[in-house]
């Protein structure tokens, strides 16, 4: 039975990570440029079939190195051409177009690598399990953990110390300051773009080592990330990071009691939290109402 | 009479005669009647979430979910309590509505992109549960073994299972119905009320309206008329499929109404047309239509942000 918990609840953190970095590259976006990026989803899927296809070049680990920012610089591009029009119009239509681009990147992946799941090999000493006991727990396991917890970390630091950082938290607070004391709003939105279009390449490339490449592989964590969000509480990041960790383990545990329902208790939770605190768990009277 | 309302009451006559002739004008050119009640049934959707986005302002993107639960209501009610028709209209209308008029409360405080993110991931509840409940709806496979039931008055019987032209003047005779109660509510003061909500939120707060109530009242007339819609599709189907709750089902009613023109009333039905017969004709011609639909979202929001109507309105002024 403690195994059996174990289990449930490191396959629970585990996810959590994949919907935390999903999900904070999604708040970010939704912070500064107010558009729910529906995409979101499919550049994950680039991320992956990147990685996927220059693996055979530059190896596992250059894949892992550079799969992030190609994608993150198609994020730029995408952000320049087609978001960037949308700014300062009604929401709706940024999320119209983003649903429209998750369609053709899905649907681009399936013509391009076609419909079949990629295996993806990782280094054989990575997919060891680190002892019979707790057999579920692989050296890759780990090490996507790992990897989550330091881009997190690196994410954090960037906003509390850089000047980017800075620019960007204080363009969540209030845009109209920050471009009135002549900072490039147009340019920070696109930079703090790219910057979750990377984490969303990193779980892209992660996930693929995990699960192996589909062209739907995105839609799964988009909505859990969604919920992890609001759970946590529109415009604060660090509500993001609790929100994706709380509902990976939530879904975890229920996993052990009741399997059919480890799905649906994430938005149990999510309507929980809305009836008692409807701004989220750190949400805050004002921001982004 | 006013020019102006002469030339509504002509336009208003000229959509009537174009829908209530659709079978006979539909099949030489090209199309086939069960496409003309599609178009109707999905019509019906966009105009049920455009009473709410382009008349109260407030951006849903989960009604699939009502819409899929009055499709539900119907093919359950159907396949296990009751071989009528009409019953299975009711009941799947009472789902849905009802359904979203409880959500409601829980979603009307939010504004903008909150908003829309909530009715999303609250659309998603329902969608897990038609696809995990196996034992009653069918799970993945969808809802199947029910079938309409012919219009049984007393003195005569209409037969709507068989004659696909008959079914298509019951779908627009429900049409007809749904689209009368929604004109005439927005002519009401309460519809005025919803137009100016959306119009300045701040300022109806302080001539005392009450917003969050009003917003909900509309949110939940418009999940019943988007159920109406859904036990309409499930009757035209004769199926009922977990997809219809997907959220990928709200894209496609927000991109009708978009596409049409969120302004006008009878836009978001222009882009419904629009959008059946492209859908239609792509899935037919290229396995790759998801690309060409993904691409016709980019193409709308990009270059016809007002609609087709609110195009031609534009060029013609």
């Amino acid at each position: 039975m403690t195994t059996l918990l174990l289990f449930n609840v490191t396959n629970g953190l585990i996810i959590g990570a994949f919907y935390v970095l999903m999900a904070l590259g999604l708040s970010l976006i939704l912070n500064l440029s107010n558009t729910i990026n529906f995409a979101h989803g499919g550049f994950l899927v680039i991320g992956g079939y990147i990685a996927y296809a220059i693996t055979p070049y530059v190896g596992f680990w250059g894949g892992l190195l550079l799969a992030p920012p190609l994608t993150a610089v198609i994020g730029l591009v995408v952000e320049r051409l087609l978001i960037r029009p949308l700014y300062g119009r009604d929401p709706l239509y940024s999320l119209l177009l983003t649903f429209g681009l998750a369609f053709i990147i899905q649907d681009g992946t399936r013509f391009i690598f076609g419909a079949q799941g990629k295996p993806v090999t990782i280094p054989p000493f990575l997919a060891q399990p680190l002892s019979s006991e707790l057999f579920f727990i692989t050296g890759y396991r780990l090490f996507m953990v790992g990897m989550a917890v330091a881009a997190v970390a690196l994410l954090f630091v960037l906003l509390r110390y850089t000047r980017l950082g800075i620019r960007i938290r204080a363009g969540t607070l209030d845009l109209e300051t920050v471009a009135s004391l002549g900072i490039n709003v147009q340019m920070l939105r696109t930079l703090n773009f790219g910057v979750g279009i990377f984490l969303a390449g990193l779980s892209g490339v992660l996930a693929a080592g995990q699960l192996g490449l589909e062209p739907t592989m995105g839609d799964s964590l988009l909505l859990p990330s969604f919920i992890a969000i609001i759970v946590g509480g529109i415009g604060s990041l660090p509500g993001t990071l609790a929100g994706g960790l709380l509902i990976g383990v939530a879904s975890g545990l229920t996993a052990v009691f009741l399997p059919a329902a480890s799905e649906a208790v994430i938005y149990v939770l999510m309507a929980v939290v809305l009836l008692i605190r409807p701004r989220g768990l750190f949400g805050e009277e004002g921001m982004m109402t | 009479m006013s020019g102006e309302q002469t030339r509504k009451l002509i336009a208003l006559a000229a959509i009537w005669a174009v829908l209530l002739l659709a079978p006979y004008w539909m099949v030489p050119l090209g199309g086939y009647t069960a496409l003309g009640t599609r178009v109707l049934v999905l019509g019906l959707g966009a105009m049920s979430l455009n009473f709410l986005l382009g008349f109260t302002g407030v951006l849903s993107f989960g009604h699939a979910a009502y819409f899929g639960l009055g499709a539900y209501g119907a093919g359950l009610t159907l396949k296990y309590l009751a071989l009528s028709t009409p019953l299975a209209m009711i009941a799947g209308i009472l789902l849905g509505g009802i359904c979203g008029s409880l959500l409601g409360l829980l979603i009307v405080r939010r504004r903008g992109v909150y908003f829309a993110m909530v009715t999303i991931a609250f659309g998603q509840v329902f969608y897990y549960i038609a696809f995990q409940w196996s034992s009653l709806t069918g799970g993945d496979d969808g809802l199947r073994g029910f079938s309409r039931q012919p219009l049984d008055f007393g003195l005569f019987k209409i037969d709507i299972v068989s004659n696909e032209k008959a079914f298509y003047f019951f779908v627009l005779f429900c049409f007809a119905i749904a689209v009368g109660i929604m004109g005439f509510i927005l002519r009401s003061p309460f519809g005025r009320t919803m137009i100016a909500i959306r119009e300045n939120e701040r300022r109806s707060r302080f001539l005392g309206i009450p917003v969050e109530r009003h917003i909900w009242i509309a949110f939940s007339l418009s999940c019943f008329f988007m159920a109406s819609a859904g036990a309409l599709y499930a009757l035209v189907n004769n199926f009922a499929d977990p997809r219809g709750l997907h959220y990928t089902q709200s894209g496609d009613f927000v991109i009708m109404a978009v596409m049409g023109g969120m302004r006008s009333f009878w836009g978001p039905l222009l882009g419904a047309a629009v959008f059946v017969t492209l859908q239609d004709y792509l899935s037919s011609v290229t396995v790759n239509w998801m690309s060409f639909l993904g691409l016709l979202f980019v193409l709308v929001v990009l270059f016809f942000p007002r609609g087709l109507l609110g195009f031609l309105q534009r060029s013609k002024a």
